[in-house]
């Protein structure tokens, strides 16, 4: 195995992004130290590190910072190659595949789940009918698959993670369901096989505070709303 | 390399997408089959079939199966063709590569997408990105700078094909025609030499480039594409 280096993560509490980097150091058993960041009060490491974005996460191996999820994904892949599970497929034609899936999860379907989220009246329907067409997507091309990369888990289900975590969070603030059995088996099916990793299902943030957290943003973006439009 | 070998970009002549995928393969000496795409009046229905899920250009479509995303086909490509031309990606150096897809999504969606809200937005949006727009190109100045050239650019460096990769690709596809963009932009030229010189000599450098010089679309084409936007943006008025 290769010598590990120092290896630290900035992330937050809830952050779903960070939560990607967690799962995939914990799978490949990567060591590592976690500092959890208060965004309202940024530490200066974060400031040192990703003085582009400020934003979490940051992985930093070796005092060298990498941002931003996916790369930071890509990056435990290639560097620590000899630890399992691969993240990616071998075969560069899935593996092309798995990153355009990745990146719809960020790119498409979690703006319209922000939208939904975050809006009232019409454009909330917009974006709660928008999030319904990338569920239908999403379950079309599961089908028939036990992970979205094939049998291994990889970089596509990270990025989705927060389906089986946050959804359930949003549905109990809205009071609707957005992923359901019916309309989604084949997520749901694999929404039972990601909490069944343990190191995923050890890492979920405490849905309580997630349910408090969550309720108080969409609290201040509908009162922002108000307050522009008034 | 295998001996049939059937590769079709399916592109569309304005789109910096599809260009970044043709300079790619060009660089690299892969022969390919071009199809335009006439993406207002009727896609082809290969392209309706190969990208079933956005309908979009670029496609690249490797012995019938489909890569999309023009980042996602330039890792597609300096994967599958190691042998043919140069590596269009770092190979042993993980962080770096990780130093170029960073850098890479920055000019995607705090650079590229910024512009065109600055061609489809008006009054306080637009002014916005406006700001914003500049303000990222001085972090792109100065990202290039510490990543990736601390001495500034070597004169000629870009005679030297080998030196055209990934990230330089990812750029000049689009900012090669900042020029053209500039005159939509009224307030600020695109990559001004005062505030960004590195970036506006690597920009100028790459657009010298035979390649990217025979596939970038020339400038009047593009300010006309540019001008039928804004007017579809702001109505009958084209200056707003």
């Amino acid at each position: 195995m290769a010598d590990q280096g120092e290896v630290k993560l900035l992330k937050t509490w809830s952050s779903l992004f960070g939560l990607r980097v967690v799962w995939a150091l914990k799978l490949k058993g990567i060591p590592y130290e976690s500092v959890d960041e208060d965004l309202t009060n940024k530490s200066d490491l974060l400031l040192q590190y990703n003085p582009v974005h400020t934003k979490v996460p940051v992985l930093i191996h070796n005092g060298k910072p990498i941002c931003e999820s996916l790369v930071i994904l890509e990056y435990i892949d290639e560097t620590w190659s000899q630890n399992p599970p691969s993240l990616l497929p071998q075969d560069p034609i899935q593996r092309a595949s798995a990153r355009f899936w990745a990146k719809f999860m960020d790119e498409k379907a979690l703006p319209s789940m922000w939208q939904a989220f975050t809006k009232k009246g019409r454009e909330q329907e917009e974006g709660l009918a928008s999030i319904a067409e990338k569920l239908k997507l999403l379950e079309a091309e599961l089908e028939g698959k036990k992970f979205f990369g094939g049998e291994e888990i990889g970089i596509p289900d990270f990025a989705l993670g927060w389906l089986v975590n946050l959804v359930p969070v949003f549905e109990e603030i809205l009071g609707l369901k957005i992923v359901d059995e019916e309309r989604h088996p084949s997520l749901s099916e694999w929404s039972r096989r990601i909490s069944d990793i343990r190191v995923i299902e050890e890492s979920w943030p405490p849905r309580d505070k997630l349910v408090t957290k969550w309720a108080a943003i969409r609290d201040h973006f509908l009162a922002t709303a108000r307050a522009s439009s008034g | 390399m295998s001996g049939e070998e059937k590769v079709v970009l399916h592109g569309m002549w304005a789109s910096p997408y599809a260009k970044r995928v043709e300079i790619a393969l060009k660089l690299k000496g892969i022969p390919y089959e071009y199809v335009e795409e006439d993406l207002l009046n009727g896609k082809s229905e290969a392209l309706l079939k190969h990208n079933p899920v956005h309908q979009k250009v670029p496609v690249l479509v490797h012995n019938g199966k489909p890569v999309i995303e023009s980042c996602i086909i330039l890792e597609y490509i300096d994967e599958t063709w190691k042998s043919s031309g140069h590596a269009l990606f770092p190979q042993e150096d993980t962080y770096r590569r990780a130093r170029v897809r960073f850098w890479a999504d920055f000019i995607q969606r705090q650079l590229l997408e910024k512009f065109i809200v600055t061609i489809t937005a008006v009054g306080e949006a637009r002014e916005e990105a406006i700001k914003e727009l500049r303000k990222n190109m001085e972090l792109l100045e100065e990202g290039l700078r510490v990543n990736f050239f601390p001495e500034g650019i070597p004169q000629y460096h870009f005679d030297d094909q080998k030196n055209v990769r990934f990230l330089d690709i990812t750029m000049c596809a689009f900012f090669g025609l900042h020029k053209a963009q500039s005159e939509f932009v009224r307030t600020t030229e695109i990559i001004d030499l005062q505030r960004t010189p590195l970036v506006f000599s690597w920009v100028e450098s790459l657009k010298e480039v035979p390649v990217v010089k025979e596939v970038l679309p020339p400038h009047d084409e593009v300010v006309n594409l540019l001008r039928g936007f804004r007017q579809n943006a702001v109505g009958s008025s084209p200056q707003v």
